[in-house]
């Protein structure tokens, strides 16, 4: 070895041993929450600041019920609405998250009392979200404490639903049929809008796919950008920003990105809607009610999701199509709606869009796709 | 002494050629032979050896006199295809080839009938392929006429001809009108294969819907949705209602149920309400009333 190469190790080893020594003595509080022993590294709530983070750290770790007995107004709520407020009292997104982040945001104070903004930022299969919370934290004694703003979950109370929806089950053809005889025929689909955009960070075709036929499709979108030499430049798929699982005559956008692709390199592009039958159900029908479109600055699509089924639904993925004046497809968004849709109970949504799109937009259509635990649809 | 030589050469092979003719012998082969059919091998010469028969899958042995005739029974070779006679004898070997034909009679049909779901009164929206098969299961090469027939539902029974060509027919037919289920049936003399295919309903031609008060709220309900043909679409198809009010739009998918689709909307004095399926966009209503 050279030299120079057992210096550079030598250099390289003292800064991870100095990086190591640094964030194990003055670790940063998101980390903390991460880490799993935030208990032991956390300072005294001896400000508001200190307060919230570190019940944001025992919330990160799930430690319930000390950052339960933390707070200045638990006497308003139990621990376990506390916990159901966090996590949800049906399976949702939100049972299933983990904390990935926190970040806090003083925004006035007192001798006796502070206001502080938390935004929790939640990690999921299906992308993080964000959970901000206001809060107001109380002086007792020496120490501070926070009045957490529960938000209880409607309980739906006992009841029967009827649901009556049609259901399809596929019964293909068996190893023992001869090669002659007939499959049930797969799904008839359709691309009836596509476009694609230059973006900065590469090109996106958006468009929308029909199901033509009378029975439920699962289906994909692949496309393969083709360059003036017919070679293929890249192939990806629309992943999830599409609804998977289409009714017949349902509509979805779909939506796929082709990073670090300029638009100019592309001669054609070669799209292939794939269909397969699956078994699905009509059941849940969910109402997106009271839709606006917010435009820039903060442009969004925001509404509320109403479930008209009796069954629970675990997750619901809204995702909007936005058209300019001339019908034209400009732009495809989605949301994870991280609380449990329960029937007759809107829950919120917000999908952002583009401050540049946001300007084109003169007409939007959204749609959702419901997943309940244990089944699709 | 070279004459000498020669005279003495040629009078030892015709001494010799008696006694190799004894212990060999030659083959008298068919040209062709249909498949499954009994036939005859003729062999010459005397003495004994073993017949091997080499086809596609299949080997026959027999043991032959030479000189007599080596019978096959009907059904002893099956597949079609180039087969090789092979005479073993004690001391030499004969070899010989001929084809076994498929018969002309056909036995079997594979039918492939596409697609096996297809919207009503499409023109040459089936499709179907006929491979003809003899009893031994051989593709018949010889020009054969098949016909098709496609029936069930109302309307006129559509019935095509077609000759096959090495072996393949193939035809094209129009969908009726009227959605259930049809039968294709492919025949050839007494051999026929019958598929079921599912006619359903077009795209939507008739979408109107009536709104009606319900407490606070907005009852919208279509009329039973029709293709062109008047065939009612089945229940489960989307149906997209939309209002739009000022400020604010809601949707809701509904399936059809019953062969109507109805929901609940918010009730919004001035609101215009739109019902749509698939590209289809039907009636528009304005809601005159005050929440």
């Amino acid at each position: 070895m050279s030299r120079i190469g057992r210096l550079l190790a030598i250099v390289i080893t003292a800064a991870t041993v100095a990086l190591i020594v640094v964030g194990t003595i003055w670790p940063v509080p998101s980390a903390v929450a991460m880490a799993g022993s935030g208990a032991t590294l956390l300072r005294p709530s001896s400000s508001p600041q200190a307060a919230v983070e570190n019940l944001a750290a025992e919330i990160g770790q799930q430690a319930w019920e000390k950052a339960y007995s933390s707070l200045a107004n638990k006497s308003e709520f139990t621990e376990l609405e506390f916990a159901r407020d966090l996590t949800g009292t049906y399976p949702s997104l939100r049972t299933y998250a983990t904390l990935d982040s926190f970040d806090l945001r003083p925004l006035h104070a007192s001798a006796d009392e502070a206001q502080v903004q938390l935004k929790l930022r939640w990690s999921t299969v299906v992308g993080a979200f964000l959970d901000t919370r206001t809060l107001r934290v109380v002086r007792t004694g020496d120490r501070w404490g926070v009045l957490w703003p529960i938000v209880k979950e409607p309980r739906v109370p006992p009841q029967v639903i009827p649901v009556n929806y049609l259901r399809w089950d596929v019964i293909y053809r068996g190893p023992e049929d001869d090669w002659g005889s007939q499959d049930v025929e797969a799904p008839h689909v359709r691309i009836v809008d596509m476009h694609p955009v230059d973006r900065s960070a590469g090109v996106v075709i958006m468009g929308e796919l029909l199901n033509e036929d009378v029975v439920p499709a699962f289906v994909t979108v692949k496309a393969t950008l083709l360059a003036k030499n017919g070679s293929a430049i890249a192939t990806e798929d629309s992943f999830d920003k599409i609804s998977h699982i289409l009714l017949p005559k349902q509509v979805t956008p779909f939506l796929i990105r082709f990073q670090n692709v300029a638009l100019s390199e592309v001669d054609s592009v070669h799209m292939e809607p794939s269909a397969s039958l699956i078994a699905a159900s009509a059941d849940p029908v969910i109402e997106i009610e009271d839709q606006h479109f917010n435009p820039a600055p903060g442009a969004a699509l925001s509404g509320k999701l109403v479930n008209q089924s009796g069954q629970v639904v675990s997750v619901a993925h809204v995702l909007g199509t936005f058209y300019d004046k001339s019908g034209q497809l400009v732009w495809v968004a989605d949301q994870y709606v991280d609380r449990a849709l329960l029937p007759q109970t809107p829950v919120s949504f917000a999908m952002s869009i583009p401050a540049d799109i946001a300007s084109k937009v003169s007409s939007e259509r959204a749609i959702t796709t419901a997943y309940s635990s244990g089944r699709f649809q | 002494m070279r004459s000498r030589f020669t005279f003495l050469l040629g009078a030892l092979v015709i001494t010799a050629m008696p006694l190799a003719l004894a212990q060999t012998g030659s083959l008298h082969l068919p040209g062709t032979v249909e498949a499954g059919s009994a036939f005859s091998i003729q062999s010459t010469g005397n003495g004994n050896a073993v017949l091997y028969i080499v086809g596609l899958g299949q080997v026959v042995k027999r043991k032959v006199q030479l000189g007599q005739t080596v019978s096959f029974a009907p059904g002893d070779l099956r597949s079609a295809g180039h087969y090789l006679a092979v005479l073993v004898g004690d001391s030499s070997t004969e070899n010989g080839a001929f084809d076994v034909t498929a018969a002309h009679q056909p036995g079997a049909l594979s039918f492939l009938a596409k697609p096996s779901r297809l919207a009503v009164d499409l023109h040459d929206g089936i499709s179907g392929v006929v491979y003809v098969f003899d009893a031994f299961q051989n593709l018949v090469l010889a020009t054969t006429q098949v016909s098709f027939q496609l029936s069930g539902v109302a309307g006129a029974t559509q019935t095509r001809t077609a000759l096959t060509h090495n072996g393949v027919a193939w035809t094209k037919m129009d969908s009726a009108a009227k959605e259930g289920s049809v039968q294709f049936v492919a025949r050839v003399g007494d051999a026929a294969s019958t598929r079921v295919m599912q006619l359903v309903p077009g795209n939507p031609c008739h979408l109107r819907m009536s709104a009606r008060p319900s407490g606070q709220r907005l009852a919208v309900e279509t009329e039973p949705v029709r293709d062109c043909n008047g065939n009612a679409l089945p229940d489960g198809t989307i149906v997209t209602f939309t209002e739009r009010y000022k400020g604010g739009e809601s949707t809701v998918d509904v399936p059809l149920k019953r062969g109507v689709a109805r929901t609940d909307m918010p009730a919004y004095g001035g609101a215009k309400i739109s019902v749509a399926t698939g590209v289809f966009v039907g009636n528009e209503i304005r809601w005159g009333g005050e929440r």
